[in-house]
């Protein structure tokens, strides 16, 4: 079930970089707060706005190494 | 200088029983309140982080079956300083352990240090008498080799008979340690300096140092010095009053590596900077575990940083991806620039790559190597230059400052 938008304020990404083996499908899907480095690991810009939340599920639900969770910010 | 936690120390050997309790008076039968008296203090951690131990310690007291770590891992190569308590004065820092153990409510004390350092801190053990009464029980454990094994979650990793690596926090030993048990780890430096606290309360401590550092700090001195050593100065000294502390200079100095491994490349007259963290700072460096090591005009200083991030990137503990890579590419970069080997773009990607590994890694080791090189960018720019350039200079062959011992830890299978 998904809430409406404005319970779903203030998520952000974090990401584990001990899972992380640089896939780099989460950047495919969120390239508005991920992006490879030189060395193809995400670099994660946190803040998930209400209207990427979608986006930001996929991109958790991509990762094969379960690097990547959406948790509320705080 | 001024000798609190080294008073009473001589020429050679231990500090016994007697003795210190003579230099510095009985020790208090402490409990809880003795948390108040640490956050009044001011005392922050002297591994290298500068947390506020009272902060830390009022954290565990909340905890279930909490324990105390004693961390004498001292991974950093040019410090010698818990070696030196542990050896010198291993009554004040077991003081200061059990202290602590009582104030969080602690039964159990785990000292990790190295092997060497176990016959004097098992002797002082024995010359305490067996527990009693409820006594907290103070356990040697053999600390783990490698720069990153003295970080807190690999130190527990390793009482756990893990592997000495990192892990991702939160949650934060405090919370979450030692067998899941909340866990007091506090540097050996730090703990000595709360036997004194103990003893002689917050008032007293902040008597000397500054604001933000109060106290004294334990420095280990090297390089070009005419006495390298360990040597107890109040927070807050100019740097450029250092080398003076270890007898004077042996030859005009280039810089001063302030901090350790982590730390950051000054200019050799101190660069108007003191030994405070809110100070150095602001210009990139830190206090760290109180290394400084002097590197005389004799030294390359390309050549200097060139081994260092080489040796820095070998000791990642090899979990993360971007410390791996980052670390690995930033040392071959300086390995070009030292070698006159530099493909074009390269000065970029040394200011690049700097950037990119900060903040990359479960912990501060990728954070750690960007500050150094940073400082070493911003310092030995005309060196960098002239090395890529014209290739290896006279000093490039002198004896290595800097101690990079062989890696001998164990690596993740990355």
């Amino acid at each position: 079930m998904s809430r409406p938008p404005a319970e779903r304020a203030g998520e952000e990404l974090e990401l584990d970089p001990i899972a992380c083996t640089g896939h780099g499908l989460c950047a495919e899907l969120l390239p508005e707060r991920i992006v490879l480095d030189d060395w193809g690991y995400p670099m994660i810009d946190p803040p998930v706005p209400a209207s990427l939340h979608e986006h930001a599920v996929r991109a958790v639900k991509a990762c094969p190494a379960l690097a990547l969770r959406l948790r509320r910010a705080g | 200088m001024s000798g609190r936690l080294l008073g009473g120390v001589g020429p050679r050997g231990p500090v016994g029983l007697d003795r210190h309790l003579a230099v510095h008076g009985p020790m208090p039968e402490v409990a809880s309140e003795l948390i108040d008296e640490v956050t009044r203090s001011g005392l922050r951690g002297r591994g290298g982080a500068g947390f506020p131990a009272g902060i830390k310690l009022a954290a565990v007291a909340e905890g279930r079956r909490p324990v105390v770590v004693v961390n004498g891992t001292e991974g950093e190569p040019m410090s010698a300083k818990d070696h030196a308590m542990l050896i010198r004065a291993p009554h004040l820092v077991l003081d200061g352990a059990v202290a602590a153990a009582r104030a969080v409510g602690a039964r159990e004390v785990l000292l990790c240090a190295p092997p060497a350092d176990h016959a004097v801190v098992a002797a002082a053990l024995a010359e305490r008498g067996a527990g009693s009464r409820g006594r907290p029980r103070v356990t040697l454990v053999p600390s783990a080799p490698g720069y990153v094994a003295g970080e807190e979650t690999a130190v527990i990793a390793h009482l756990e008979g893990r592997a000495a690596r990192p892990r991702m926090t939160p949650p934060r030993p405090a919370q979450e340690g030692y067998r899941k048990r909340p866990t007091l780890m506090q540097n050996v430096e730090t703990l000595a300096h709360v036997g004194l606290i103990a003893r002689h309360g917050a008032s007293w401590f902040r008597e000397l140092g500054t604001a933000d550092r109060p106290g004294t700090t334990l420095v280990t001195i090297s390089g070009a010095v005419r006495g390298p050593g360990v040597y107890e100065v109040p927070s807050g000294l100019p740097l450029a009053e250092l080398a003076r502390v270890a007898g004077g200079v042996t030859e005009p100095p280039r810089a001063l590596l302030v901090g350790g491994y982590f730390g950051a490349w000054v200019d050799q007259d101190g660069a108007g900077l003191t030994l405070d963290d809110g100070e150095l700072r602001r210009h990139g460096a830190a206090v760290g575990a109180g290394v400084v090591v002097v590197l005389g005009s004799s030294a390359c200083p390309v050549a200097e940083t060139a081994r260092l991030a080489a040796y820095m990137a070998a000791e990642s503990a090899g979990q993360c991806g971007p410390c791996v890579h980052g670390l690995g590419s930033l040392a071959g970069v300086l390995d070009r620039f030292a070698t006159a080997r530099t493909v074009p773009g390269d000065g970029e990607r040394l200011v690049r790559w700097t950037e990119m590994v900060r903040g990359r890694g479960a912990c501060a080791h990728p954070d750690g190597v960007a500050r150094m090189l940073a400082s070493a960018t911003r310092l030995f720019r005309a060196e960098l230059e002239d090395h890529a350039r014209r290739g290896p200079c006279a000093r490039c062959a002198s004896a290595s400052t800097l101690v990079l011992p062989a890696a001998v830890h164990a690596r993740a299978a990355a």
